[in-house]
């Protein structure tokens, strides 16, 4: 868990520094959340099915994606799973049993009943977890979503990341009541507050959350209280806005990373001369990643066209054979040298 | 054959439908209540409430949790109560509904079927009167059915049910009452075939849904005026009959669409402009458009009825451009 931990800050600092310097289009870190990935991802089980907001890349880490598949998604190129139609970190894989990422917020949680109805309805002993952040958390969607879930009993484990800020907006402007966890009784079904950077304390939570949602085929809220060490994504600077000392303060005192570290080294289980060498390894096989990633081809034009529907229609059939005419008599201007 | 009206072939498709055990249906007030437009009338009873599930009132969740399922591998058919309301659910049905294929690359699909009703003409007034279904016939991924009869209702939900892609079905509010023949033996119709609801060669009238019946109704007036109107109903907008339409107006040389929703911005549109794309040299004049006008629906009767296409202005938007 600590080396996929290590993973996903250092191939943040990378894509974000990739992104900085025109390579790919935009990221989003997850610096100070990575408890709030591992800890919940750890206690479920693989075919429990994700629908992630889109800072939860741990969750898909945890599972088996790699480094590698991160950064061709990032990159678009011919290994992205959805061959160049979705932005940077709107991951996605079905074999890890994780939906693609959507970015209208809390569009995603309507959906996790009715997946959950569905597992229901198979006898499936899988259940549904639902990630969305304390902004995401006010949205419509994310109300009737809950309510939805504990009127009609769908196994859901609804997990907030409440990490205090919804791009510049903190918590104090976002809402008035006392956070998410409460809201929970409201609706009926059980609500959990955890200390989101301690990875035990989430896995902890989870399990339980997971064991009763299973047993109930009911949902569970679980309000996992961290802090976004960084900007909300490369589009905006968290110094516009953050109060820069309370970022320095919760990078000290509660960066999840060090606070595993610190419990593993406490247990005999780390070491510094471990740790150098787990940074450097990562590194470098980031480093190859994007590199290579660059290199690779794009994917082909072709892929424009195809799943908009099983069967492409008439009408998007001409309309691709003359993209690819003008394509071809203009190649300065669309230049596909680098496509497949 | 069966004489039925559209709100029965609409039922009969439904009970069709539930035969497979992937299918099940849910919406607001469709179980205990049986459906605000008696749709759904018996199902609680007959089909248990696993299946005809009634819904907290969230029509983004209706349609989301529809996508989810869909997705868990079920077959749902949500009710949204009105097309005003889809309005509500509207992310769901553009943003996942429609795009989940294309982002997945193929690797997930959404065989959900969204019935709806559309329409005004029943002094509901601006908020409960309106046909959004020209916008999602906008929408790649998604297809849209828009059945003015018994017989269409019953082959194309047919067909919806057998498609793997999101479907909006949009049954006219005004239309539930209409009486038409249904064969006993099995058919379906498929998306993007248009139905030619009368033959003529002087003059062609496009339109779906309720102007389907406004558009028959011009025809009777026409042939008074020694014209023969051949009516085209487009029955589907997406995808929509490119080919009999242009077959038509290759054959009369005058064309005239009909649509209920505003004429700004609305389908006819996309179809004149097609139209004169293709058919360019085989017009006698400019395509003409008869729509709604670019009102609020009014409650008023007379307000209503006046800013809703009817016969006459049909006539007079062919006496304009053609001169017939």
């Amino acid at each position: 868990m600590y080396e996929k931990m290590v993973g996903l800050c250092q191939v943040d600092q990378q894509l974000y520094k990739a992104q900085r310097m025109g390579l790919i289009s935009f990221y989003m870190t997850s610096y100070g959340e990575e408890a709030t990935h591992f800890g919940s991802a750890a206690a479920l089980h693989e075919k429990d099915m994700v629908y992630a907001q889109y800072r939860e890349p741990g969750v898909l880490l945890w599972r088996g994606f790699s480094l590698d598949q991160m950064v061709d998604q990032c990159f678009n190129n011919r290994h992205d799973l959805a061959h160049g139609r979705q932005m940077p970190v709107h991951y996605g894989s079905p074999e890890h049993y994780f939906q693609f990422i959507s970015s209208p917020l809390a569009t995603q949680m309507p959906q996790a009943p009715g997946y959950a109805h569905g597992l229901k309805q198979a006898g499936s002993d899988n259940c549904v977890i639902v990630y969305f952040g304390d902004g995401a958390a006010q949205e419509g969607d994310a109300h009737a979503a809950m309510n939805f879930a504990a009127t009609l009993k769908c196994p859901v484990i609804f997990f907030c990341r409440n990490n205090g800020y919804a791009i510049s907006t903190p918590v104090e402007e976002n809402y008035k009541g006392d956070g998410l966890a409460q809201r929970a009784l409201g609706y009926g079904m059980e609500g959990y507050r955890v200390d989101g950077n301690d990875v035990l304390a989430v896995y902890n939570v989870t399990k339980k959350a997971r064991e009763l949602v299973v047993d109930e085929g009911a949902p569970v809220l679980i309000e996992a209280m961290t802090y976004r060490l960084g900007s909300h994504s490369t589009s905006d600077d968290q110094t516009g806005y953050q109060d820069m000392s309370e970022v320095k303060d919760w990078r000290e005192r509660y960066f999840p990373r060090d606070r595993l570290r610190g419990y593993l080294q406490s247990q005999g289980l780390w070491d510094q001369e471990k740790e150098d060498e787990l940074v450097s390894v990562t590194n470098e096989t980031i480093r190859s990643a994007i590199k290579r990633a660059r290199a690779e081809k794009k994917p082909s034009l072709e892929h424009m066209f195809t799943d908009v529907y099983d069967v492409p229609p008439l009408r998007l059939r001409r309309q691709k054979e003359e993209v690819q005419a003008m394509v071809a008599k203009y190649p300065e201007h669309f230049p596909t040298a680098s496509h497949e | 054959m069966t004489e039925m009206i559209l709100r029965e072939a609409v039922t009969k498709a439904l009970r069709e439908a539930l035969e497979d055990d992937r299918v099940f249906i849910m919406g607001e007030d469709i179980g205990a209540y049986g459906g605000a437009y008696a749709v759904t009338r018996g199902f609680l009873d007959e089909f248990g409430p696993e299946r005809i599930m009634d819904t907290p009132i969230s029509e983004s969740v209706i349609v989301g949790a529809g996508v989810g399922s869909a997705l868990a591998g079920l077959r749902p058919i949500v009710e949204l109560m009105t097309i005003n309301f889809s309005l509500v659910a509207i992310d769901q049905i553009v943003n996942h509904a429609a795009k989940l294929r294309y982002m997945s690359d193929g690797q997930f699909s959404v065989p959900l079927v969204i019935r709806t009703v559309t329409g005004g003409g029943g002094q509901l007034a601006a908020t409960h009167s309106q046909s959004f279904e020209n916008w999602y016939a906008s929408v790649p991924g998604l297809k849209v059915a828009v059945p003015a009869t018994p017989y269409d209702a019953l082959g194309l939900f047919r067909a919806a049910m057998k498609d793997d892609n999101p479907i909006l079905f949009a049954e006219h509010s005004l239309l539930y009452g209409m009486r038409g023949e249904v064969p006993d033996e099995w058919y379906e119709i498929p998306f993007g075939q248009a139905d030619i609801k009368r033959k003529g060669n002087d003059v062609t009238i496009v339109a779906y849904s309720r102007m389907t019946h406004v558009a028959l109704q011009a025809a009777a007036m026409l042939e008074e005026k020694g014209r023969q109107a051949e009516v085209i109903d487009l029955r589907t907008l997406r995808p929509w009959d490119k080919e009999t339409v242009l077959e038509s107006v290759r054959k009369t040389n005058r064309v005239v669409v009909v649509e209920e929703t505003w004429k700004t911005g609305g389908f006819s549109g996309e179809i004149a402009s097609t139209i004169q794309e293709e058919a360019f040299d085989d017009l006698d004049g400019p395509v003409a458009r008869v729509g709604g006008l670019d009102v609020p629906a009014p409650y008023n009767g007379t307000l209503e009825a006046a800013a809703i296409p009817n016969s006459e202005r049909i006539i007079k938007a062919l006496s304009d451009n053609y001169g017939i």
